[in-house]
């Protein structure tokens, strides 16, 4: 309950940064807007309408309160409200960042625990050394070396646009990269360590085999930092989607912020922007809960 | 009674370090016979610890066991396989070890840790499991096993956490029990009680190899004892013998310590010096650098173990005697 | 931190290697314009877009540039860029930590509050809508980046002064009477560096993509001049008829981020392992 207050606070305080930061761009959005040729009149009855001749304090508590219930303006660029926008760019987001995660944890967590089980051998090397490597690559790089590699060259997947489940593995996979990458060290490093742990020796000394010792004992203790990390991850399929909806031409969150920026739209940047960080910021709070089911040390205190 | 259960033969163990090979373990033989209860004392380092985790084939790398043999009734583990030798862990030989709290899994009920064993070994199925580990648990003095078969490790006290694991070695009833400091994190009056619950057992048939550096411990549970330092037995004899007329310097060391109420303190008033570091062990005899009676010899040549009539020693002072 | 460094190559040693490349990284951006024949912006519309060849090792671009002399100059902005805001950051960041954890109470709250809001956004999101602001150009990138990393490091120091705090010698120091600012110049900061320096070397990488995603969208660097980010963003057109513009570039993004990861681990490693977790 703390915690959610928390979020809320987190939340709350993000918009007021992100309201304040957007108001002090120089120059009246609406001149902006209409263009040079638009007339003072019409820009002024506009400016009125839209409530920015408003003293910021009075127009943030009214974008909250719109907020709140759903509504979150109207884009200057598209005409249409921000909330439709956003809500079909959700939808394509999620698919992309749901498969991305999925590849992230399959082939970083794989990767992890083979190179944790024989630590120092030979595919641990390789496994390591390309993780680094995955994690040294700009998203684009992977995306245009993807499109590149499977779309023009082999002909096996779409190179940009959505048209079916088909079209969003190489984005999946570009957006997961960095991620695969960082998991497959975190996995190696914890269950290494986990493995060195006095309570691993007990069930190696009950008899149990060496693939039992793993899954039961080392794997549930290996997940708790791991969960953490998945809520860290979060935002940073966030940030990659940016780039990954860019280059793939996904209409996703990402892109309608881009679109935004270049359209000097500012009330959809401002939507797509709290409606990401809000993710986030939930995002986090769900991976706490997680962890307390996890972990029963966090769920009851010590009774001596 | 004087059967051989686990007979203990030239045993090395050697870790390669940036210094060069370490041998935390040097030629060591011990029996254990059926039955009894045998000490294996020393010093924190000196082995004794990594003499059991050889027996259980939990010598962590890059370490490994790279001499002798060990037997469990005449039959070598080193000759079996894999699998062969790790079935007979947690039914013939099982073991407990010194922090109760980091030997238990965090995230795992205290209850499932146990039954995992008889079902891995015996088959038993989920239920019968329950019921038996419940059974054990009250074998074990725990107080409303029901209750504590449910709870996870955190929430038992470093007492309950040990009977766990005592229950966790016994429940499939095995003929050696290796009790590695078993009691050196828990306080006095619950050690009294781990320490009658483990004489109990004795009587109930199980052989106990008990290590500890704690003589008091040893004096009170063990029948034969053998004393460890830098790698090596320096004296094996019964308790009694050990006791009254210790023959090794260190041994006699150690048990004018015992006598005092704090003992570490008391053992570096008593034996001056520190151990030695196994890489940079002294020339000839291992305890010469710290033995007031060091003689020319003691510091050239090395003094292997030898029977002195019902009992052994390495110490050419024993020459004399 | 000698000993760390010797313990580090001694350890690492591709850690060694990725010393001599961020060397040799940093030399040539310095001795562009003495490496190549060509000027940064010598166009040559004879000879668009062809491919790697003996005169143009890495080809030419849309307007006959040569690409590795686009690549020695726009690897100056990028180092810059990697370099100088996390240098800032590291240092408002460490003074706020420190501070934060040191006074603690309302302080502490306001700082670390602000901390939490910096560090709630989806770091290429925060970016975009701090170059919005600010608009594009290089010092707006150093702020924009600078104002992006100062909660994480603030957060570690925090973490460090705090566990500082309770050690023997700075009680000491606060039992015979030394001001708060003199304990922590004296005592707090100096003990933070070691791993404000893995921090360092680990946040550089971060800075480094974060520039290149930026100007990729165009909204970082702005042309003429010339980063890494940006000569993917107009090779992109190119992709399938001139790929080496699109992938020369991404290549030394790369090999800066990968060498820059493989020290910090190797310092990490060396100096702070409690970092790893993180």
């Amino acid at each position: 309950m703390k915690r959610l207050l928390q979020a809320v606070l987190v939340l709350l305080l993000v918009s007021l940064a992100l309201f304040v930061m957007l108001r002090i761009v120089p120059g009246n959005p609406v001149a902006v807007l209409m263009g040079e040729h638009a007339n003072e009149a019409t820009i002024e009855r506009l400016t009125a309408e839209l409530g920015l001749d408003q003293p910021i304090h009075v127009q943030f508590f009214r974008y909250l309160g719109g907020a709140i219930r759903g509504d979150f303006g109207t884009s200057y660029s598209l005409g249409k409200p921000v909330s439709q926008l956003m809500g079909a760019a959700f939808v394509n987001t999620l698919l992309l960042a749901l498969a991305a995660a999925l590849f992230a944890w399959i082939v970083g967590g794989l990767c992890g625990l083979l190179a944790a089980i024989r630590k120092n051998s030979i595919p641990d090397r390789l496994f390591m050394g390309f993780s680094l490597l995955g994690i040294s690559m700009p998203v684009f790089m992977v995306a245009m070396i993807l499109q590149y590699v499977f779309g023009y060259w082999l002909h096996w997947l779409p190179i940009s646009g959505v048209s079916d489940w088909r079209s969003f593995i190489l984005p999946a996979i570009a957006l997961g990269w960095n991620s695969a990458g960082s998991i497959a060290r975190l996995v190696r490093s914890t269950l290494a360590d986990t493995l060195e742990d006095d309570y691993i020796d007990t069930a190696r000394a009950k008899g149990l085999s060496e693939t039992a010792v793993i899954w039961r004992h080392a794997l549930r203790n290996t997940m708790l930092p791991t969960v953490t990390m998945m809520a860290l991850q979060l935002s940073g399929l966030l940030s990659g989607a940016v780039i990954t909806e860019t280059v793939f031409s996904i209409n996703g969150i990402g892109r309608l912020a881009v679109q935004a920026i270049n359209g000097r739209d500012i009330p959809l940047l401002q939507g797509t922007v709290l409606f990401a960080t809000a993710l986030v910021i939930f995002g986090n709070l769900i991976a706490d809960l997680l962890y307390k089911v996890l972990d029963p040390r966090t769920r009851r205190e010590v009774k001596e | 009674m004087d059967e051989k259960l686990l007979e203990i033969e030239d045993l090395c163990v050697e870790f390669p370090t940036e210094k060069g090979k370490i041998r935390p373990v040097d030629r060591v033989s011990l029996e254990i016979r059926t039955g009894t209860i045998t000490g294996l004392v020393g010093e924190s380092g000196c082995g004794k610890s990594m003499t059991a985790r050889a027996v259980m084939n939990l010598i962590k790398k890059p370490g490994k066991m790279t001499g002798g043999r060990i037997l469990l009734e005449g039959r070598d583990l080193g000759q079996m396989g894999a699998k062969e030798r790790r079935l007979l862990q947690g039914r013939e030989i099982s073991m407990i070890f010194q922090d109760p709290m980091s030997s238990l899994n965090p995230v795992m009920k205290a209850g499932k840790q146990v039954d995992e064993v008889i079902r891995l070994h015996e088959g038993t199925d989920a239920g019968e499991a329950r019921r038996r580990t419940i059974e054990m648990f009250a074998a074990v003095g725990i107080p409303d096993p029901e209750r504590r078969y449910d709870a996870y490790p955190h929430e038992l006290s470093g007492g309950l956490r040990q009977r766990v694991m005592i229950a966790m070695a016994m429940i499939c009833k095995p003929k050696l029990l290796i009790a590695d400091e078993p009691t050196t994190a828990l306080d006095v009056t619950v050690e009294a009680q781990i320490l009658e619950l483990m004489e109990k057992l004795r009587e109930g048939g199980t052989s106990i190899l008990l290590i500890s550096h704690n003589l008091g411990v040893i004096a009170r549970m063990c029948e034969d004892v053998y004393v460890m330092y830098a790698g090596k037995i320096v004296e094996h004899a019964e308790i009694g013998t050990l006791f009254a007329d210790p023959a090794h310097p260190y041994t006699k060391g150690l048990l004018r310590a015992v006598t005092s109420l704090q003992e570490e303190t008391a053992l570096l008033e008593t034996i001056p010096g520190n151990v030695p570091q196994l890489y940079e062990l002294p020339q000839g005899c291992r305890f010469s650098n710290r033995c007031a009676f060091a003689t020319e010899r003691c510091r050239a040549d090395e003094p292997a173990l030898r029977d002195l009539g019902g009992r052994e020693c390495a110490c050419f002072l024993e020459d004399r005697a | 931190m000698k000993d760390a460094l010797r313990r580090m190559i001694r350890a690492n040693k591709l850690s060694l290697v990725s010393l001599i490349v961020i060397f040799l990284l940093i030399l040539f951006s310095i001795l562009a314009p003495w490496l190549t024949p060509y000027g940064e912006a010598d166009m040559d519309l004879m000879h668009r877009l062809s491919p790697p060849s003996a005169e143009h090792l890495l080809g030419t671009d849309e307007a006959g540039r040569d690409v590795l002399t686009r690549l020695l100059y726009g690897s100056r902005v990028s180092l810059m860029v990697g370099i100088v805001p996390t240098l800032l950051s590291m240092v408002i960041g460490a003074v706020l930590g420190v501070t934060a954890g040191y006074l603690g109470g309302a302080v502490d709250s306001i700082i670390m509050r602000l901390a939490d809001i910096v560090l709630a956004f989806p770091s290429m999101l925060l970016a975009m809508v701090i170059m919005y602001t600010l608009g594009d150009g290089l010092f707006n990138v150093f702020l924009t980046l600078t104002l992006m990393n100062w909660g994480t490091v603030a957060r570690i120091a925090r973490a460090e002064t705090l566990k500082l705090k309770t050690i023997d010698y700075v009680e000491a120091a606060r039992s015979i009477g030394m001001s708060k600012g003199r304990i922590i110049m004296r005592h707090i900061l100096p003990n933070c560096i070691p791993t404000l320096i893995v921090l360092f070397t680990l946040n550089v990488p971060s800075a480094i993509l974060t520039e290149s995603a930026l100007s990729f969208l165009g909204l970082g660097i702005q042309p003429p001049s010339a980063s890494w980010g940006l000569m993917v963003n107009t090779g992109r057109q190119y992709l399938f008829n001139a790929p080496w513009l699109s992938f020369a570039p991404s290549g030394a993004i790369m090999l800066a981020v990968l060498s820059f990861n493989f020290l910090g681990d190797g310092l990490r490693d060396a100096i702070d392992p409690r970092l790893r977790r993180r």
